[in-house]
Protein backbone atom coordinates (compact mmCIF):
# COMPACT_ATOMS: atom_id res chain seq x y z
CA UNK A 1 0.00 0.00 0.00
CA UNK A 2 1.46 3.29 -1.11
CA UNK A 3 0.82 6.78 0.25
CA UNK A 4 -0.47 9.26 -2.31
CA UNK A 5 2.31 11.70 -3.27
CA UNK A 6 2.24 15.42 -2.64
CA UNK A 7 1.53 17.10 -6.00
CA UNK A 8 4.07 19.30 -7.71
CA UNK A 9 3.45 23.03 -8.26
CA UNK A 10 5.29 25.53 -10.41
CA UNK A 11 8.46 27.12 -9.10
CA UNK A 12 7.04 30.51 -10.14
CA UNK A 13 9.04 33.66 -10.89
CA UNK A 14 10.28 34.54 -7.39
CA UNK A 15 12.55 31.67 -6.31
CA UNK A 16 15.62 33.84 -6.83
CA UNK A 17 15.94 34.96 -3.21
CA UNK A 18 15.93 31.37 -1.96
CA UNK A 19 17.39 28.77 -4.31
CA UNK A 20 20.44 30.06 -6.21
CA UNK A 21 23.62 30.07 -4.12
CA UNK A 22 27.18 31.31 -4.64
CA UNK A 23 29.17 29.22 -7.14
CA UNK A 24 26.13 26.98 -7.60
CA UNK A 25 27.21 26.28 -11.18
CA UNK A 26 30.78 25.42 -10.19
CA UNK A 27 30.63 21.71 -9.48
CA UNK A 28 34.31 21.29 -10.37
CA UNK A 29 36.72 22.20 -7.58
CA UNK A 30 38.42 25.54 -8.22
CA UNK A 31 41.32 25.24 -10.65
CA UNK A 32 40.81 21.52 -11.24
CA UNK A 33 42.88 20.51 -14.29
CA UNK A 34 40.14 18.24 -15.66
CA UNK A 35 37.32 20.80 -15.36
CA UNK A 36 35.06 21.22 -18.38
CA UNK A 37 32.42 23.81 -19.20
CA UNK A 38 28.93 22.81 -20.29
CA UNK A 39 26.78 25.66 -21.49
CA UNK A 40 23.76 26.44 -23.61
CA UNK A 41 20.41 28.15 -23.87
CA UNK A 42 16.97 27.25 -22.63
CA UNK A 43 14.31 28.19 -25.20
CA UNK A 44 10.52 28.10 -25.30
CA UNK A 45 8.16 26.89 -28.05
CA UNK A 46 8.81 29.95 -30.18
CA UNK A 47 12.56 29.80 -29.71
CA UNK A 48 12.59 32.71 -27.27
CA UNK A 49 15.12 32.49 -24.45
CA UNK A 50 13.80 31.47 -21.02
CA UNK A 51 15.44 33.92 -18.61
CA UNK A 52 14.01 32.48 -15.39
CA UNK A 53 14.73 28.76 -15.63
CA UNK A 54 16.61 26.94 -12.86
CA UNK A 55 18.77 23.99 -13.90
CA UNK A 56 19.88 21.31 -11.45
CA UNK A 57 22.51 18.73 -12.36
CA UNK A 58 23.37 15.46 -10.64
CA UNK A 59 26.09 13.16 -11.88
CA UNK A 60 28.64 10.50 -11.05
CA UNK A 61 32.13 11.52 -9.99
CA UNK A 62 35.01 10.82 -12.42
CA UNK A 63 35.62 7.52 -10.61
CA UNK A 64 32.02 6.49 -11.26
CA UNK A 65 30.84 6.86 -7.67
CA UNK A 66 27.32 8.15 -7.09
CA UNK A 67 27.58 8.74 -3.40
CA UNK A 68 27.93 12.52 -3.59
CA UNK A 69 29.30 14.48 -0.67
CA UNK A 70 27.70 16.91 1.75
CA UNK A 71 28.46 20.58 1.31
CA UNK A 72 26.52 21.00 -1.91
CA UNK A 73 25.30 24.48 -0.92
CA UNK A 74 28.58 25.68 0.60
CA UNK A 75 31.30 25.11 -1.95
CA UNK A 76 34.54 24.48 -0.09
CA UNK A 77 36.54 24.71 -3.31
CA UNK A 78 37.90 21.18 -2.97
CA UNK A 79 35.10 18.65 -2.70
CA UNK A 80 33.25 17.31 -5.73
CA UNK A 81 29.64 16.89 -4.58
CA UNK A 82 28.17 15.81 -7.92
CA UNK A 83 25.43 18.41 -7.68
CA UNK A 84 25.00 21.85 -9.20
CA UNK A 85 22.26 24.44 -9.46
CA UNK A 86 22.41 27.26 -11.97
CA UNK A 87 19.77 29.77 -13.04
CA UNK A 88 19.62 30.99 -16.63
CA UNK A 89 20.57 34.62 -17.25
CA UNK A 90 18.56 37.24 -19.14
CA UNK A 91 19.50 35.63 -22.43
CA UNK A 92 18.32 32.21 -21.26
CA UNK A 93 21.96 31.06 -21.03
CA UNK A 94 23.58 28.89 -18.38
CA UNK A 95 27.13 27.73 -17.69
CA UNK A 96 28.09 24.69 -15.63
CA UNK A 97 31.71 23.93 -14.74
CA UNK A 98 32.13 20.33 -13.79
CA UNK A 99 34.16 17.13 -14.15
CA UNK A 100 33.22 14.49 -16.69
CA UNK A 101 31.35 11.61 -15.05
CA UNK A 102 32.70 8.09 -14.86
CA UNK A 103 30.28 5.15 -15.00
CA UNK A 104 26.92 6.55 -16.11
CA UNK A 105 28.03 8.65 -19.12
CA UNK A 106 25.61 11.51 -18.60
CA UNK A 107 24.55 14.31 -16.30
CA UNK A 108 21.02 14.00 -14.95
CA UNK A 109 19.27 17.34 -15.45
CA UNK A 110 16.16 18.71 -13.77
CA UNK A 111 14.66 21.84 -15.37
CA UNK A 112 12.44 24.13 -13.34
CA UNK A 113 10.67 27.18 -14.77
CA UNK A 114 7.71 29.41 -14.24
CA UNK A 115 4.77 28.09 -16.24
CA UNK A 116 5.71 24.43 -15.73
CA UNK A 117 3.40 22.71 -13.26
CA UNK A 118 6.10 20.12 -12.77
CA UNK A 119 9.84 20.15 -13.33
CA UNK A 120 11.27 18.23 -16.30
CA UNK A 121 13.89 15.48 -16.14
CA UNK A 122 16.33 14.86 -18.95
CA UNK A 123 19.90 13.66 -19.52
CA UNK A 124 22.97 15.33 -20.94
CA UNK A 125 25.28 12.74 -22.49
CA UNK A 126 28.70 14.36 -22.36
CA UNK A 127 31.01 11.48 -23.16
CA UNK A 128 30.65 8.94 -25.96
CA UNK A 129 27.60 6.97 -24.89
CA UNK A 130 28.08 3.20 -24.93
CA UNK A 131 26.39 1.63 -27.96
CA UNK A 132 24.12 -0.35 -25.67
CA UNK A 133 22.70 2.60 -23.77
CA UNK A 134 19.10 1.50 -23.31
CA UNK A 135 17.52 4.94 -23.32
CA UNK A 136 19.36 6.26 -26.38
CA UNK A 137 18.80 3.01 -28.28
CA UNK A 138 15.04 3.30 -27.76
CA UNK A 139 14.82 6.79 -29.31
CA UNK A 140 14.54 7.74 -32.98
CA UNK A 141 17.76 9.36 -34.23
CA UNK A 142 16.45 12.93 -34.37
CA UNK A 143 15.15 12.78 -30.83
CA UNK A 144 18.27 11.03 -29.57
CA UNK A 145 20.35 13.96 -30.76
CA UNK A 146 18.57 16.28 -28.30
CA UNK A 147 20.31 14.47 -25.43
CA UNK A 148 23.85 14.69 -26.77
CA UNK A 149 26.15 17.52 -25.73
CA UNK A 150 28.41 18.65 -28.57
CA UNK A 151 32.07 19.56 -28.13
CA UNK A 152 32.31 23.23 -29.00
CA UNK A 153 34.44 23.77 -32.11
CA UNK A 154 37.58 25.73 -31.34
CA UNK A 155 37.05 25.77 -27.58
CA UNK A 156 38.91 23.28 -25.48
CA UNK A 157 37.03 21.38 -22.81
CA UNK A 158 33.78 23.11 -23.67
CA UNK A 159 30.49 21.42 -24.51
CA UNK A 160 27.19 22.85 -25.65
CA UNK A 161 23.77 21.55 -24.61
CA UNK A 162 20.62 23.50 -25.40
CA UNK A 163 17.24 22.76 -23.86
CA UNK A 164 14.21 23.22 -26.12
CA UNK A 165 11.15 23.03 -23.91
CA UNK A 166 8.55 22.75 -26.65
CA UNK A 167 8.00 22.36 -30.38
CA UNK A 168 10.54 21.76 -33.13
CA UNK A 169 13.65 20.08 -31.76
CA UNK A 170 11.93 19.52 -28.42
CA UNK A 171 14.30 17.95 -25.90
CA UNK A 172 13.47 14.42 -24.79
CA UNK A 173 12.14 14.56 -21.25
CA UNK A 174 11.92 11.50 -19.04
CA UNK A 175 9.06 10.01 -17.08
CA UNK A 176 10.17 8.30 -13.87
CA UNK A 177 6.69 7.68 -12.54
CA UNK A 178 6.03 4.37 -14.31
CA UNK A 179 6.61 2.66 -10.98
CA UNK A 180 3.12 3.29 -9.64
CA UNK B 1 -4.85 38.23 7.72
CA UNK B 2 -1.99 39.79 9.56
CA UNK B 3 -2.20 43.24 8.07
CA UNK B 4 -5.42 45.20 8.20
CA UNK B 5 -6.54 46.46 4.82
CA UNK B 6 -6.83 50.21 4.94
CA UNK B 7 -8.27 52.14 2.01
CA UNK B 8 -5.69 52.10 -0.80
CA UNK B 9 -3.31 55.00 -0.74
CA UNK B 10 -3.96 57.29 -3.72
CA UNK B 11 -0.36 56.97 -4.90
CA UNK B 12 -0.63 53.17 -4.91
CA UNK B 13 -3.83 53.34 -6.91
CA UNK B 14 -1.95 55.21 -9.60
CA UNK B 15 1.03 52.88 -9.58
CA UNK B 16 -0.91 49.66 -9.88
CA UNK B 17 -2.08 49.63 -13.53
CA UNK B 18 1.39 50.32 -14.89
CA UNK B 19 3.34 48.21 -12.44
CA UNK B 20 1.25 45.11 -11.95
CA UNK B 21 -0.85 45.33 -15.08
CA UNK B 22 -0.91 43.58 -18.42
CA UNK B 23 2.79 42.98 -19.03
CA UNK B 24 3.43 40.91 -15.90
CA UNK B 25 0.40 38.75 -16.52
CA UNK B 26 1.22 38.45 -20.21
CA UNK B 27 4.66 37.05 -19.32
CA UNK B 28 3.06 34.47 -17.03
CA UNK B 29 0.49 33.50 -19.67
CA UNK B 30 3.23 33.15 -22.29
CA UNK B 31 5.19 30.89 -19.96
CA UNK B 32 2.20 28.62 -19.43
CA UNK B 33 1.49 28.40 -23.16
CA UNK B 34 4.99 28.03 -24.58
CA UNK B 35 7.06 26.15 -22.02
CA UNK B 36 5.24 22.85 -21.46
CA UNK B 37 6.56 20.11 -23.75
CA UNK B 38 4.13 18.90 -26.44
CA UNK B 39 5.50 15.37 -26.65
CA UNK B 40 4.84 12.91 -23.83
CA UNK B 41 7.79 12.28 -21.52
CA UNK B 42 9.62 9.07 -22.40
CA UNK B 43 9.02 6.45 -19.70
CA UNK B 44 12.15 5.02 -18.15
CA UNK B 45 11.57 1.29 -17.68
CA UNK B 46 11.60 0.40 -14.01
CA UNK B 47 13.36 -0.94 -12.15
CA UNK B 48 16.02 1.18 -13.82
CA UNK B 49 19.53 -0.08 -14.37
CA UNK B 50 21.36 0.07 -11.03
CA UNK B 51 23.97 2.41 -12.50
CA UNK B 52 21.32 5.00 -13.39
CA UNK B 53 22.51 8.22 -11.79
CA UNK B 54 18.94 9.34 -11.08
CA UNK B 55 18.38 6.63 -8.45
CA UNK B 56 20.69 8.49 -6.11
CA UNK B 57 20.88 12.18 -5.37
CA UNK B 58 22.79 15.01 -3.76
CA UNK B 59 23.79 14.84 -0.13
CA UNK B 60 23.43 17.75 2.26
CA UNK B 61 24.84 18.25 5.70
CA UNK B 62 25.17 20.66 8.56
CA UNK B 63 27.71 22.69 6.56
CA UNK B 64 24.93 23.53 4.10
CA UNK B 65 22.42 24.89 6.60
CA UNK B 66 23.04 27.38 9.40
CA UNK B 67 21.39 26.95 12.82
CA UNK B 68 19.06 29.91 12.23
CA UNK B 69 18.29 29.31 8.56
CA UNK B 70 14.95 27.73 9.49
CA UNK B 71 13.77 30.88 11.32
CA UNK B 72 12.70 33.53 8.81
CA UNK B 73 11.78 35.92 11.64
CA UNK B 74 15.39 36.20 12.83
CA UNK B 75 17.32 37.01 9.68
CA UNK B 76 17.43 40.77 10.28
CA UNK B 77 17.97 43.05 13.25
CA UNK B 78 14.26 43.71 13.73
CA UNK B 79 11.13 41.57 13.82
CA UNK B 80 9.16 41.24 10.60
CA UNK B 81 5.60 42.50 10.52
CA UNK B 82 2.89 39.87 10.41
CA UNK B 83 1.34 36.91 12.16
CA UNK B 84 4.10 34.60 13.38
CA UNK B 85 3.60 30.94 12.51
CA UNK B 86 5.39 27.63 12.81
CA UNK B 87 5.12 25.28 9.84
CA UNK B 88 6.30 21.74 10.47
CA UNK B 89 5.75 18.20 9.29
CA UNK B 90 7.28 14.98 8.16
CA UNK B 91 8.81 14.07 4.80
CA UNK B 92 8.45 10.45 3.73
CA UNK B 93 8.54 8.34 0.59
CA UNK B 94 5.40 6.61 -0.61
CA UNK B 95 6.04 3.68 1.70
CA UNK B 96 6.04 6.00 4.68
CA UNK B 97 9.78 5.71 5.24
CA UNK B 98 11.29 8.94 6.60
CA UNK B 99 13.49 11.02 4.30
CA UNK B 100 16.39 11.77 6.65
CA UNK B 101 18.94 14.56 6.58
CA UNK B 102 17.66 16.03 3.34
CA UNK B 103 17.31 19.66 2.35
CA UNK B 104 14.02 21.54 2.59
CA UNK B 105 13.92 25.07 1.17
CA UNK B 106 11.14 27.62 1.64
CA UNK B 107 10.33 30.97 0.05
CA UNK B 108 7.35 33.26 0.35
CA UNK B 109 5.82 36.72 0.14
CA UNK B 110 5.75 38.96 3.21
CA UNK B 111 2.63 39.67 5.27
CA UNK B 112 1.52 42.26 2.72
CA UNK B 113 1.81 39.85 -0.22
CA UNK B 114 5.07 41.22 -1.62
CA UNK B 115 8.20 39.25 -2.48
CA UNK B 116 11.61 40.74 -1.73
CA UNK B 117 12.42 40.07 -5.39
CA UNK B 118 13.19 42.70 -8.02
CA UNK B 119 10.64 41.26 -10.45
CA UNK B 120 7.73 41.60 -8.02
CA UNK B 121 5.98 44.85 -8.98
CA UNK B 122 2.98 44.45 -6.69
CA UNK B 123 2.80 47.85 -4.96
CA UNK B 124 2.44 46.42 -1.44
CA UNK B 125 5.11 47.43 1.07
CA UNK B 126 8.40 45.61 1.41
CA UNK B 127 9.40 44.68 4.96
CA UNK B 128 13.02 45.58 5.77
CA UNK B 129 13.05 42.80 8.35
CA UNK B 130 11.82 40.02 6.09
CA UNK B 131 13.49 38.37 3.11
CA UNK B 132 11.19 35.35 3.00
CA UNK B 133 13.72 32.58 2.32
CA UNK B 134 14.73 29.74 4.63
CA UNK B 135 16.12 26.23 4.66
CA UNK B 136 16.53 23.30 7.01
CA UNK B 137 17.49 19.64 7.05
CA UNK B 138 15.03 16.90 7.94
CA UNK B 139 15.87 15.09 11.18
CA UNK B 140 16.28 11.37 11.82
CA UNK B 141 12.51 10.91 11.64
CA UNK B 142 12.10 12.98 8.45
CA UNK B 143 10.76 16.01 10.31
CA UNK B 144 11.27 19.62 9.24
CA UNK B 145 10.29 22.85 11.00
CA UNK B 146 10.20 26.53 9.99
CA UNK B 147 9.39 29.65 11.99
CA UNK B 148 8.04 32.42 9.78
CA UNK B 149 5.14 34.82 9.27
CA UNK B 150 1.93 34.12 7.43
CA UNK B 151 2.24 35.44 3.86
CA UNK B 152 -0.34 37.77 2.38
CA UNK B 153 -2.42 37.17 -0.74
CA UNK B 154 -1.31 38.91 -3.93
CA UNK B 155 -2.85 39.74 -7.31
CA UNK B 156 -1.77 38.02 -10.53
CA UNK B 157 -2.36 41.17 -12.56
CA UNK B 158 -4.84 39.34 -14.77
CA UNK B 159 -7.68 41.14 -16.59
CA UNK B 160 -10.23 39.55 -14.23
CA UNK B 161 -8.19 40.44 -11.11
CA UNK B 162 -7.36 36.89 -10.01
CA UNK B 163 -5.46 36.64 -6.68
CA UNK B 164 -3.21 34.01 -5.22
CA UNK B 165 -4.29 32.49 -1.93
CA UNK B 166 -1.68 32.70 0.84
CA UNK B 167 0.98 30.12 0.09
CA UNK B 168 4.51 28.98 0.91
CA UNK B 169 6.81 27.71 -1.83
CA UNK B 170 8.66 24.50 -0.88
CA UNK B 171 11.61 22.70 -2.46
CA UNK B 172 12.49 19.17 -1.32
CA UNK B 173 15.07 16.50 -2.05
CA UNK B 174 14.63 12.81 -1.50
CA UNK B 175 17.31 10.15 -1.51
CA UNK B 176 17.07 9.99 -5.31
CA UNK B 177 17.16 12.70 -7.97
CA UNK B 178 13.83 11.33 -9.26
CA UNK B 179 12.18 12.25 -5.94
CA UNK B 180 12.81 15.96 -6.40
CA UNK B 181 9.75 18.02 -5.50
CA UNK B 182 8.95 21.71 -5.83
CA UNK B 183 5.48 22.63 -4.65
CA UNK B 184 3.34 25.08 -2.69
CA UNK B 185 1.57 24.85 0.68
CA UNK B 186 -1.72 26.56 1.48
CA UNK B 187 -3.60 27.48 4.65
CA UNK B 188 -6.86 25.83 5.78
CA UNK B 189 -10.05 27.84 5.40
CA UNK B 190 -8.55 30.47 3.11
CA UNK B 191 -11.49 31.90 1.14
CA UNK B 192 -9.24 32.42 -1.90
CA UNK B 193 -8.41 28.70 -2.18
CA UNK B 194 -11.25 27.59 -4.50
CA UNK B 195 -10.34 30.17 -7.15
CA UNK B 196 -6.54 29.97 -6.93
CA UNK B 197 -5.42 29.38 -10.53
CA UNK B 198 -2.07 27.82 -9.62
CA UNK B 199 -3.51 25.40 -7.08
CA UNK B 200 -6.25 24.50 -9.54
CA UNK B 201 -3.59 23.43 -12.04
CA UNK B 202 -3.69 20.19 -10.01
CA UNK B 203 -6.76 18.61 -11.59
CA UNK B 204 -7.46 15.91 -9.01
CA UNK B 205 -9.46 17.23 -6.04
CA UNK B 206 -7.94 14.80 -3.54
CA UNK B 207 -4.44 15.74 -4.66
CA UNK B 208 -5.33 19.43 -4.42
CA UNK B 209 -6.49 18.89 -0.85
CA UNK B 210 -3.08 17.47 0.04
CA UNK B 211 -1.54 20.89 -0.62
CA UNK B 212 -3.44 22.42 2.31
CA UNK B 213 -1.89 22.36 5.78
CA UNK B 214 -3.80 21.80 9.03
CA UNK B 215 -3.87 24.03 12.07
CA UNK B 216 -2.02 22.15 14.82
CA UNK B 217 -1.88 23.96 18.13
CA UNK B 218 0.75 21.56 19.46
CA UNK B 219 3.28 22.83 16.93
CA UNK B 220 3.04 26.52 17.78
CA UNK B 221 4.98 28.38 20.45
CA UNK B 222 2.55 29.22 23.31
CA UNK B 223 1.78 32.92 23.42
CA UNK B 224 3.87 33.57 20.34
CA UNK B 225 2.81 31.67 17.25
CA UNK B 226 0.22 29.29 15.79
CA UNK B 227 1.37 26.03 14.30
CA UNK B 228 0.47 24.47 10.97
CA UNK B 229 1.21 20.88 10.11
CA UNK B 230 2.01 19.80 6.58
CA UNK B 231 3.32 16.32 5.81
CA UNK B 232 4.97 15.71 2.46
CA UNK B 233 5.16 12.48 0.47
CA UNK B 234 7.82 12.23 -2.22
CA UNK B 235 7.16 10.26 -5.38
CA UNK B 236 9.55 8.50 -7.72
CA UNK B 237 11.88 5.54 -7.52
CA UNK B 238 15.17 5.39 -5.65
CA UNK B 239 17.92 2.82 -5.32
CA UNK B 240 16.40 1.49 -2.10
CA UNK B 241 12.98 1.40 -3.72
CA UNK B 242 14.04 -0.95 -6.52
CA UNK B 243 16.09 -3.08 -4.15
CA UNK B 244 12.93 -4.09 -2.36
CA UNK B 245 11.23 -5.37 -5.44
CA UNK B 246 10.26 -2.30 -7.43
CA UNK B 247 7.19 -0.17 -7.19
CA UNK B 248 4.88 -2.25 -9.31
FE1 LIG C 1 4.16 32.78 -4.83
Amino acid sequence: MLLPPTPSQTIGPYYGTALPFPRGGDAAPAGHPAAVALHGHVRDGEGAPVPDALLEFWQAAPDGSLTGAPGSLRRDGETFTGWARVPTDRDGHYVLRTLLPGGAPYLALCVHARGLNRHLFTRVYVTDPPPGDALLAALPADRRATLLARPEAGRRDTYRFDVKLQGEGETVFLDWSAGD
Amino acid sequence: MALSEPAPHPAQEQIRPAAAGDSAFAAAARAVALRAPLKPAVPVPLPAAPEAAELTGPVFGTADVGPLDHDLTRQHHGEPIGERIVVAGRVTDRRGRPVRGQLVELWQANAAGRYAHPLDRHPAPLDPHFTGAGRCLTDGDGRYRFVTIRPGAYPLGSPDDAWRASHLHFSLFGTAFTQRLVTQMYFPGDPLLPADLIRNAVSDAAARARLVSALDRTLGEPGRSLGYRWDIVLDGPSATWTETGGAR
